[in-house]
């Protein structure tokens, strides 16, 4: 035994024998890395580990992890696992989701994971765009979009993932980028320590069907002035130089050049702060107009709450208690019985 | 006062029917629980409006509650009423055809005004008490609610409430009808109000000034007498379908170890086993109220490959939206009890009545190759042996399994002989052992002799590994599209289910013969009415026997064997010929089908009528 503690845990240790079969060059790829190697520093038991997806280029992902796994129905993901977390509280429970899985068929069971709070690290891929059925619109994609199945551009509104998230009271919000593994790897740390749901929304490339939709926020020349990395305790600072600053006029985000306003202007970002983490989410400008707020990425918001299956435990306790330990007898039994001779 | 002569009965039906809001049920549930007291067998069956509080005094709003006691056995709540207690003349119109000509009707007049009679759409200047509607029955008008009110006149309490004690004097006045005691309904009140002392005096006051009114009034020349039932000695309890089905799921959990678990979504008319699980949480019990039916059955499907026993409940339009989930416990292979309360369809169709038309659903409603096996419970009581049964299938097959069960036997209910834990059948739990990295390798779809693969849960020392609802490979269980593989796998999946008769008892005949002229097959909530026609039958000289399926996939080895004993099949179903065509297909054999769709159970009479135009 001691020969296996000694021995260092590594990335490897969390990937299946078998043989990914994502697009070359898709962003999935860099999400496994990323959440194997975090694993790995985490030395998750592969034993007490679960991964739970639903449908889609994601959902996938079960298979290639050396964990316990299950690969779901479309969009019903986080019903297996409230129904796996309420009754075996004791396991390290991970979903994956797309956006298509999340916020289109599955949507009503994604705002009920996230309000009732359940221990799980939720990580949404979230590409804006159906690639397993081949190229339609999605929930997320931006109005407008030419699709085979939108010829003419897509009609709907898109939804803002992390807004629905807030307005579903979820306890852990964040977003990160595949091809920012850096940054990816700290909120991937800091969700799977959260007690809760942790929503960890990840900007996706589909290299095969929507190629480039987070250019602007990820390519080297648009980056700094479309992004804006968020850290608790920092102020809200983008740009090359780090030389614009975000400030709040009223409940109004502002952009302002650094040098133009005094420090205690600055915009602090606090996680445990409600109402801003509001303001932050609808930073969903679409970066195609002028003007536009940059798109933050981090931690926006946590909050400690009770954890749904720590409740329903504690009725059980409570039950127990007070009426004491279950005789089937009794139950067999019921309140009124009589004898026939 | 003239001479009150007491009439012996064996058998004796009571419909109450009222507004949904008189408190019929209770009134019904008491004097049922007085009957099952006294030793007289029971068969209930409570009707209700699908509106809460449809508005007062229509026929939408009318509630019914009926009771079958005697002294011999009973199988039914009874074809006809002999006595029909009516609050007010829409229950009157709803009601009149369900009794018997010559029966007995009690009249609370008070709801028979204007009002209600131009509620209740009677025409306009007549009333159904002296136009002759009544001719040939027995009619007590009783002013119920001037003598309520007149008996509370001193106790303070407002005219709202002493009204809502007005069905107090119904049950004691019929409790002077029967002969009853009223100590049974005395406790229950003193219970039921134990924070509201003053109303325990003003029921037990109203419910005494009913059994005193027969002694006074004159109104009746006869009281009758039911001797107890020639029960077979034992404990007893009175006990509804769904509550037995969730004792019987409790059981199940209780016996193996497994905690249960139950996902599920409030639908009519299978709400009330989530009501009663929801109540055994020192029983380790846990129950979801998800946000959906699909949520419902996948979260204990969760629950299972964790390692518990997972449940989800339901009725036909709710199943309808559980097809994709059963298909994927299909292919999972993890335990998984599916319960359908089947109510009347399709769509919303008749969510408070009764039908049996949701089997091809059970059988065939998901994409694929999807078998799974299926079981029905016969009367309330025996809801508990088939939950019981089909957690068995489910654990020890591995394997979704469906119950079904129907609005009619899940809310009627029956003395039930109490059982003891130490009685139940065991279920074997099977979890896959741990394994050490030198093992040889985990193969979770490896199967044993009765095809049925390892429950490895997680948390398993080496036996990590990925399940899903894409096609596996026949030992591994990774993804696999190959052609000869999937074919194999469907084969497979089949033979699994197939192999489960080789656990299940063999047919019986239930009454009756083992050859003869007519079988009676039947499955589900029929049985007490196919079993007191063929009763019938028989004691009138025919040659009929009675078989009764619990098991409807796979089914019972031998039955093709015991059909073909008889020259002719029929099967009563309340649908339009669903069993039928199984057995047809299955047996070859020219079944004729006795199909009711009105959302009513059978009664009696229509299969012995039945019986006799095909043997003429």
């Amino acid at each position: 035994m001691a020969e296996v503690k000694a021995k260092k845990i590594t990335a490897k240790d969390y990937a299946s024998d078998q043989d990914v079969k994502w697009c070359p060059g898709c962003g999935d790829y860099s999400i496994l890395k990323q959440v194997q190697s975090v694993c790995a520093e985490l030395e998750l038991n592969n034993d007490e580990t679960v991964f739970i997806s639903g449908i889609g280029c994601s959902s996938r992902f079960p298979y290639y992890m050396e964990t316990y796994g299950m690969h779901s129905i479309h969009g019903r993901g986080p019903a297996f696992v409230t129904g796996l977390k309420t009754v075996r509280p004791d396991l390290n429970v991970w979903m994956i989701t797309g956006d298509g899985d999340s916020l289109s068929i599955g949507g009503n069971h994604f705002i009920h994971l996230l309000r009732r709070n359940v221990d799980v690290n939720v990580l949404m891929f979230n590409n804006q765009i159906y690639g397993l059925t081949k190229g339609q619109y999605s929930p997320t994609s931006e109005k407008g979009k030419i699709t085979k199945s939108t010829p003419f551009g897509s009609i709907d509104h898109p939804f803002n993932p992390l807004a629905l998230a807030k307005g579903a009271d979820a306890t852990f919000i964040a977003r990160t980028l595949d091809r920012d593994p850096k940054h990816m790897r700290p909120v991937l740390l800091e969700a799977s320590k959260h007690k809760g749901t942790s929503l960890v929304e990840i900007y996706q490339n589909c290299n095969i069907f929507n190629d480039g939709a987070f250019f602007t926020f990820t390519e080297k020349d648009s980056k700094p002035d479309n992004t804006i990395f968020v850290e608790h305790g920092a102020p809200l600072l983008f740009g090359k130089e780090k030389q614009k600053a975000i400030i709040l006029d009223g409940f109004t985000p502002k952009v302002v050049n650094l040098e133009d306003v005094d420090e205690s202007e600055l915009w602090i970002h606090d996680k445990y702060d409600k109402v801003k983490a509001s303001i932050l989410v609808r930073f969903f400008d679409d970066p195609r107009e002028d003007g536009c707020l940059p798109r933050p990425f981090g931690i926006f918001y946590q909050e400690e709450r009770p954890i749904y299956e720590a409740g329903v435990q504690a009725q059980v306790d409570k039950h127990v208690e007070a009426k004491g330990e279950p005789d089937l007898n009794t139950l067999l039994e019921g309140p009124n019985t009589w004898t026939i001779k | 006062m003239s001479q009150i002569t007491s009439e012996i009965k064996d058998e004796v039906t009571i419909l109450f029917a009222g507004d949904s809001g008189d408190g019929i049920q209770l009134t019904g549930g008491q004097f049922t629980d007085t009957a099952a007291l006294v030793g007289n067998d029971i068969s209930t069956f409570p009707n209700f409006p699908a509106e809460i509080r449809a508005p007062q005094g229509t026929v939408a709003g009318v509630s019914g509650f009926q009771l079958h006691f005697g002294s011999i056995e009973l199988f039914t709540p009874g074809d006809q009423a002999d006595v029909l207690v009516v609050m007010n003349a829409a229950a009157l119109k709803s009601n009149l055809a369900s009794l018997k000509k010559g029966g007995i009707v009690i009249a609370n007049i008070d709801g028979f005004d204007k009002k209600n009679l131009r509620l209740a759409k009677y025409e306009e200047g007549l009333t159904p008490l002296t136009d002759g509607t009544l001719d040939g029955y027995k009619v007590h008008e009783v002013d119920v609610t001037k003598i309520t009110r007149e008996t509370l006149k001193e106790s303070g309490l407002g005219t709202k409430i002493v009204d809502r004690s007005k069905n107090m004097f119904v049950l004691g006045f019929l409790y002077w009808m029967y002969n009853r005691s009223l100590d049974n309904t005395i406790k229950f009140i003193e219970t039921k109000f134990a924070k509201k002392p003053e109303l325990i005096n003003s029921n037990i006051s109203v419910l005494k000034a009913g059994y005193h009114y027969g002694d006074t009034a004159e109104a009746i020349a006869s009281r009758f007498e039911v001797k107890p039932a020639n029960i077979k000695p034992g404990t007893y309890r009175n006990i509804m379908g769904n509550e037995a089905t969730a004792i019987g799921l409790i059981s199940a959990s209780q016996k193996t170890g497994l905690e249960l678990f139950c996902g599920t979504y409030p639908i009519t008319p299978a709400s009330d086993i989530l009501h009663f699980l929801s109540k055994y949480k020192n029983f380790g019990v846990k129950t979801f109220q998800a946000e959906d039916e699909i949520a419902g059955i996948c979260s204990a499907i969760g629950a299972s490959f964790g390692g518990k026993l997972g449940i989800t409940t339901s009725s036909g339009p709710g199943i309808a939206l559980k097809g994709e989930a059963i298909g994927l416990a299909g292919m999972f292979e993890l335990p998984l009890v599916v319960i359908n309360v089947q109510r009347g369809g399709p769509s919303t169709g008749l969510p408070t009545k009764t039908e049996q038309a949701d089997l091809f659903q059970a059988m065939y409603g998901r994409n694929g190759e999807s078998p799974v096996p299926v079981i029905a419970a016969q009367s309330p009581k025996d809801c508990f042996d088939a939950a019981y049964e089909a957690c068995r299938i489910a654990i020890e097959h591995m394997t979704p399994v469906f119950l079904l069960t129907d609005g009619y036997i899940a809310n009627g209910s029956e003395p039930w002989e109490v059982m003891k834990s130490e009685d139940l059948k065991n279920i074997s739990v099977n979890f896959a052992e741990p394994r050490e990295p030198q093992d040889p390798a985990f193969l979770p779809y490896k199967r044993d002799d009765k095809l049925v693969r390892p429950w490895a849960i997680p948390g398993t020392k080496g036996l990590a590994h990925r399940i899903g609802g894409l096609e596996k490979d026949f030992e591994t269980g990774n993804v696999s599209y190959d052609p000869e593989n999937h074919e194999k796998m469907v084969k497979v999946r089949q033979a699994k289910v197939d192999e489960i008769a080789n656990y299940i008892p063999k047919q019986k005949i239930d009454t009756g013969a083992e050859s003869g002229d007519v079988l009676l097959l039947s499955w589900g909530s029929t049985y007490g009415a196919v079993k007191t026609a063929t009763t019938k039958l028989i004691d009138e000289g025919f040659s009929v026997s009675h078989a009764h399926v619990r098991y409807l996939n796979p089914l019972p080895k031998n039955l093709g064997e015991l059909i073909k004993k008889f020259d002719q099949v029929v099967m009563p179903e309340m649908n339009n010929g669903q069993f039928i065509k199984i057995i047809r297909e299955k047996f070859l054999v020219d079944a004729k089908g006795l199909n009711k769709i009105k959302g009513l159970p059978f009664a009696t009479g229509e299969i012995v009528d039945k019986v006799k135009e095909v043997l003429a």
